[in-house]
């Protein structure tokens, strides 16, 4: 009998935890960004520091709740999609005013869709709605609802309004004035910013008490991990949103239960060779990258296992294909990691006309088979890496070398000039659904690396790309859309065009001050319930 | 002191040594990764432990000790003579001269020199080999680094310019170069020397933090430069001591050039 | 007159040289690769017209002339133009700054100057060989101990890292000073000084500094811009939000507006800090005289 209470009681602690209810509201919430925010515009947010800012101060009409990854109610309580996904019809809520107490109502809403949606603005949060050319329509509806129809029919629609925070159309403060759970208090420059609770935040918990928990938010510009490391572990700041390897183990051994593995993250690291006609390589060389059989055979040259264990520390995982694990909905499960096997590579290779002589891997005229692979100097995961790809492609005779550069120089590489061989980068996936990788696919698109910007797909299988992402990005159908996606998931999974290494896991630390903290893979992995997180009553008592 | 000085030049002698026959010395390659391995503790196989690929520390720092001690040196030797011959002209012949260099290598000291670095680089083949991108950053290094060190030179050319010995040069008939050669230089050794001895472990280490923007040593040749990054980490402060050793044979190699150097350095 | 004319060629050759300083430094990033690129064009969510717009709106960067006369149009109505990287105008991010660079610059100087000369004067004057080899033990471990180390040495100290500095510049304060003064302590007029039996710090100031003091004011000038230099690196590590800081992003982001502006600050400090030592040195060798 007393230990049936002892677990009722138990749970019910649990519960209200969890609801809020014995949160201790106030202090202040200390954290860094890794860099100082480029804007405070929330609608030209692209960097990692200004969307930190956006996600803190930004209202929006839909959440996606980066737990469930489902769309949840924001300012808009409900909403429709219709007209074969070109409109969607929100209904907001009454009686919501900004940060500085400017009504809100479906007005603002409107000014913002025309802000983002205005060309000249070259907004990403705006391009991502611009599925075609053509106008995007609002239409302000009696009962404050609001009506927004755009040009063409977008896939995943609703999601993508987690992005958008509402601006006012009438406040002085122009984006200042904010819907969010926080407003910006105090900004200097190079420092710090300050955020202060918006008193006129629409969210409540359960038991009606207004939300945020904490008073303020502390966001120091901190770019040297290592101090952030130790900041954390003296309790000066109380998580790190995103941890490297090392810097995760070493918090995992000094307090376990700071240190959260939310398992492999949406991001992942590749490889690819540059497939540019006109890059100025010797054309024995593109006959090299062109060739399926040369790229399968890197690829099963390369360690995966290894890469992970090494320099993730065990904390990542042989790579599949374009779409994490992660990505429940969307992940191929039919697809396997290209085994590391250099007998089969050289297989491959020989089919093509390569031999081994004297050790060393020759192409059907002669050619020594050497190149290089670039990568961003100055980020040691990718140094590693491409160290071990070399280790690994000398097994199989061929020589790589390792060119680290400055990251401006990289870009001109490869989007300009085009003059490089292979490289060594990796892809930061905030997105689940595949139209936030139409960019990456479609032959004629700036992102499509290995050949962008092509007038006509070069080869039959990125024509059949091309048909694919387009057909799955024209239809609302979810079954239709993953049969498609698939295929382009198979079609990559076959032909590499990028040659994709791991996926990394997420890694957070949080402080045992911090409640109601439950790391996630998606982003922002630790503060994504930031009006719910509390801390404890010591450390909200003292600030 | 000269017991002090003969242990420093048999101590840089045994380093010299040690890392012309590092092929034979080592016990295995410094690009071998034993994956099994990595950071290791030091063993009976791994005599400094490996690092964080597998690599076996002890081949590495031979290997590295011959790029940096070779390269380094030569890089401030270069650097020396430059600040020498830019600082003493000027300071020896005064007026206008003077003026106009030493403008000039204000405004060297303070140009971006980063960008040149960044060009030069970008002007190399992406396939040179690390060796030659290397020697090319060292060299660049040794054209770059005089500037500081032809001030104090010209400041000290500036003074014996009108010193006695000078007149009395000048009245024997020496002129022109072999007056700059045998009679202002010697004079000069003490800041060369001091110049030329901070050079070398500046070189090294700007040689290792060029590798944030992609110039330096190429993977997988060590160097110095490139075995000191690994101490920027937290987790080396508080864990594996092993790791200090190329740090502590930087330290004792410069410190035996000090030795060495004293003499030279000071008349009496 | 003669010396509000001497100041005024120095006034005008300053300025030349700062403006000189502009625009190689303008040069040199304008020709470095990377250069009009921004790493917004790898947002795999921009479509080809946001794109476009990016590297147009570096386009007006790229003709060097035109945009540095451009500037020197806009100085004059005390415009510095605007960072691209951070999207604020270069004055205010100046004004920001600068105050904190001075002061990590100003207290390294003044850690580093009091203890290198001071340590460097123990050596020469005492002529102990175990303070020498401390001394030079002191500056070897610090010239060799990597800036990163170093700042993670102070953070784990809980120690202010303005003081970096100081630490960096000590090394060579140290060897310079010990090298100058111990050859200006071997003159006859010195070892006379000493055998008349006058006290250390009577020999010192009077007899050994004056004939190595243009030398050391050379030294002095120099350091300083030693100093700022060497502020660009710690500032980025230990996260100083000084001008030191603000270049290392300008120069990652090749941010020519900022970069100009920062380099003719950098020359102009040097210029001035240089010319101060050689006019001082210049009248300690009249006053000797």
């Amino acid at each position: 009998m007393k230990k049936r209470l002892a677990g009722f009681i138990l749970l019910t602690l649990v519960a209200l935890g969890s609801n809020g209810l014995l949160a201790q509201s106030g202090g202040e919430l200390h954290f860094c960004l890794r860099s100082e925010p480029k804007t405070l515009n929330p609608l030209l947010a692209a960097d990692d520091a200004s969307e930190t800012i956006r996600y803190l101060t930004g209202g929006v009409l839909v959440r996606v709740n980066r737990l469930t990854q489902d769309v949840e109610p924001g300012i808009a309580s409900s909403w429709k999609i219709s007209n074969g996904g070109k409109t969607i019809t929100f209904d907001l809520r009454d009686g919501l005013r900004f940060s500085d107490g400017t009504p809100f109502s479906a007005d603002d809403v409107a000014f913002t869709m025309q802000q983002l949606m205005d060309p000249a603005l070259h907004s990403p949060t705006g391009d991502a709605f611009r599925s075609s050319d053509g106008k995007v329509a609002t239409e302000v509806l009696p009962k404050n609802r609001i009506r927004i129809t755009f040009p063409a029919p977008i896939a995943g629609l609703d999601r993508l309004f987690d992005q958008v925070a509402i601006m006012s159309s009438k406040s002085p403060q122009k984006e200042m004035a904010v819907l969010g759970p926080y407003y910006i208090w105090e900004n200097k420059a190079g420092a710090y910013l300050t955020l202060k609770r918006n008193p006129n935040y629409w969210e409540k918990d359960p038991a009606g008490r207004p939300l945020p928990y904490i008073d303020s938010v502390r966001l120091d510009i901190q770019q040297n991990r290592d101090i952030e490391t130790l900041r954390l572990t003296r309790g000066e700041i109380h998580f790190i949103n995103s941890l490297d390897a090392e810097y995760f183990d070493k918090i995992a051994a000094q307090d376990p239960s700071m240190a959260h593995d939310a398992g492999p993250s949406l991001d992942s690291e590749e490889m690819w060779f540059n497939q540019v006609a006109s890059s100025p390589l010797p054309p024995y060389k593109k006959q090299w990258f062109a060739s399926t059989n040369f790229r399968r055979a890197i690829s099963e040259a390369i360690n995966r296992e290894d890469m992970a264990r090494i320099v993730f520390h065990g904390h990542a995982r042989p790579a599949v294909g374009a779409v994490s694990p992660a990505n429940k909905f969307w992940f191929n499960a039919k697809l396997q990691a290209h085994p590391f096997d250099q007998k089969s590579a050289l297989q491959r290779l020989s089919e093509d006309g390569f031999h081994m002589q004297d050790g060393v891997l020759h192409d059907h005229e002669g050619h020594a088979v050497e190149f290089s692979v670039i990568t961003n100097a100055g980020n040691k995961y990718r140094e590693r890496m491409a160290t071990m790809i070399q280790q690994d492609l000398s097994g199989i005779g061929i020589k790589l070398n390792v060119v680290t550069l400055d990251f401006p120089s990289l870009i001109e590489r490869i989007t300009r000039t085009y003059d490089y061989e292979a490289c060594l980068l990796g892809l930061v996936n905030d997105e689940l659904d595949p139209n936030a990788q139409m960019t990456i696919w479609l032959s004629s698109a700036e992102s499509h690396q290995w050949n962008p910007s092509q007038k006509t797909p070069a080869t039959a299988w990125e024509a059949e790309i091309d048909k694919l992402m387009r057909a799955q990005a024209a239809t609302l159908e979810l079954k239709k859309r993953k049969e498609d996606f698939d295929k382009v998931q198979e079609i990559a999974w076959q032909e590499e065009p990028f040659i994709y290494l791991v996926n990394k896991n997420a890694l957070s630390a949080v402080s045992p001050a911090l409640h109601n903290a439950h790391p996630v893979v998606l982003r922002p992995q630790v503060y994504w319930n930031i009006d719910q997180l509390s801390l404890t009553s010591e450390v909200a008592g003292n600030r | 002191m000269k017991w002090t000085r003969k242990v420093a030049i048999a101590f840089l002698l045994f380093v010299c040594v040690a890392c012309l026959l590092a092929n034979f010395i080592a016990p295995a390659s410094y690009a071998r990764q034993f994956r099994d391995e990595p950071n290791a503790s030091p063993s009976r196989q791994h005599l400094l432990g490996t690092d964080d690929l597998g690599r076996d520390r002890f081949s590495r720092v031979l290997y590295g000790t011959r790029v940096s001690l070779l390269l380094a040196p030569a890089a401030a030797l270069l650097s020396s003579l430059l600040a020498a011959f830019v600082g003493g002209i000027a300071g020896f012949a005064g007026g206008w001269v003077d003026r106009c260099v030493m403008a000039a290598t204000d405004l060297f000291l303070s140009l971006p020199w980063l960008f040149l670095l960044i060009t030069v680089r970008a002007l190399l083949p992406l396939n040179v080999s690390p060796i030659i991108s290397v020697l090319i950053t060292f060299a660049m290094l040794g054209c770059l680094g005089w500037a500081g060190a032809a001030r104090i030179i010209c400041a000290d050319a500036r003074a014996f310019a009108q010193s006695d010995f000078i007149l009395l040069a000048r009245a024997s008939g020496s002129d022109g170069f072999r007056l700059l050669w045998r009679h202002l230089v010697p004079n000069l050794k003490p800041v060369l020397y001091a110049q030329f001895w901070i050079s070398v472990p500046v070189f090294i280490l700007t040689e290792a933090n060029l590798g944030i923007l992609g110039l330096g040593v190429a993977e997988p040749l060590p160097s110095w430069g490139s075995l000191l990054r690994e101490l920027e980490g937290f987790s080396t402060l508080s864990g594996q001591r092993w790791q200090l050793v190329p740090l502590i044979l930087f330290i004792l190699v410069v410190s035996c050039f000090h030795l060495v150097l004293t003499k030279e350095e000071l008349p009496v | 007159m003669d010396v509000i004319s001497a100041l005024l060629k120095l006034g005008a050759k300053i300025m030349i040289v700062v403006l000189l300083g502009g625009f190689l430094g303008a040069t040199l990033v304008r020709l470095a690769p990377g250069f009009g690129v921004d790493e917004q064009e790898l947002d795999a969510r921009l479509n080809a017209q946001s794109i476009q717009a990016l590297r147009e709106a570096h386009a007006s960067d790229d003709h060097l002339s035109s945009f540095y006369f451009g500037y020197l149009n806009r100085l004059l109505h005390g415009d510095l133009g605007t960072s691209r990287t951070l999207q604020r105008p270069v004055a205010q991010l100046v004004a920001e700054r600068l105050p904190e660079t001075l002061k990590s610059v100003g207290l390294g100087l003044a850690l580093g100057w009091s203890a290198g000369f001071l340590l460097a004067a123990a050596v020469v004057m005492s002529r102990a060989w175990y303070l020498d080899l401390l001394g030079s033990l002191l500056a070897g471990i610090l010239l060799c101990l990597p800036a990163a180390v170093l700042a993670l040495l102070f953070v784990l100290a809980q120690a202010p890292a303005r003081l970096l500095l100081g630490f960096v510049v000590f090394p060579k304060i140290f060897r310079y000073s010990r090298n100058l003064l111990s050859r200006s302590s071997a003159l006859p007029h010195v070892l006379t000084a000493r055998a008349k039996g006058l006290g250390n710090m009577r020999v010192l100031v009077w007899h050994v500094l004056p004939p190595a003091a243009p030398q050391l004011l050379a030294l002095l000038g120099v350091t300083v811009s030693v100093a700022f230099t060497a502020a660009i690196p710690i500032e980025a590590l230990c996260d100083i939000p000084g001008i030191g800081q603000l270049a290392w992003k300008a120069a990652l982001g090749r941010d020519v507006a900022l970069l100009v502006n920062l380099t003719m600050i950098v020359t102009l400090v040097t210029l001035v800090a240089n010319s101060a030592s050689d006019v001082m040195g210049k009248t300690f060798r009249l006053g000797a005289a």
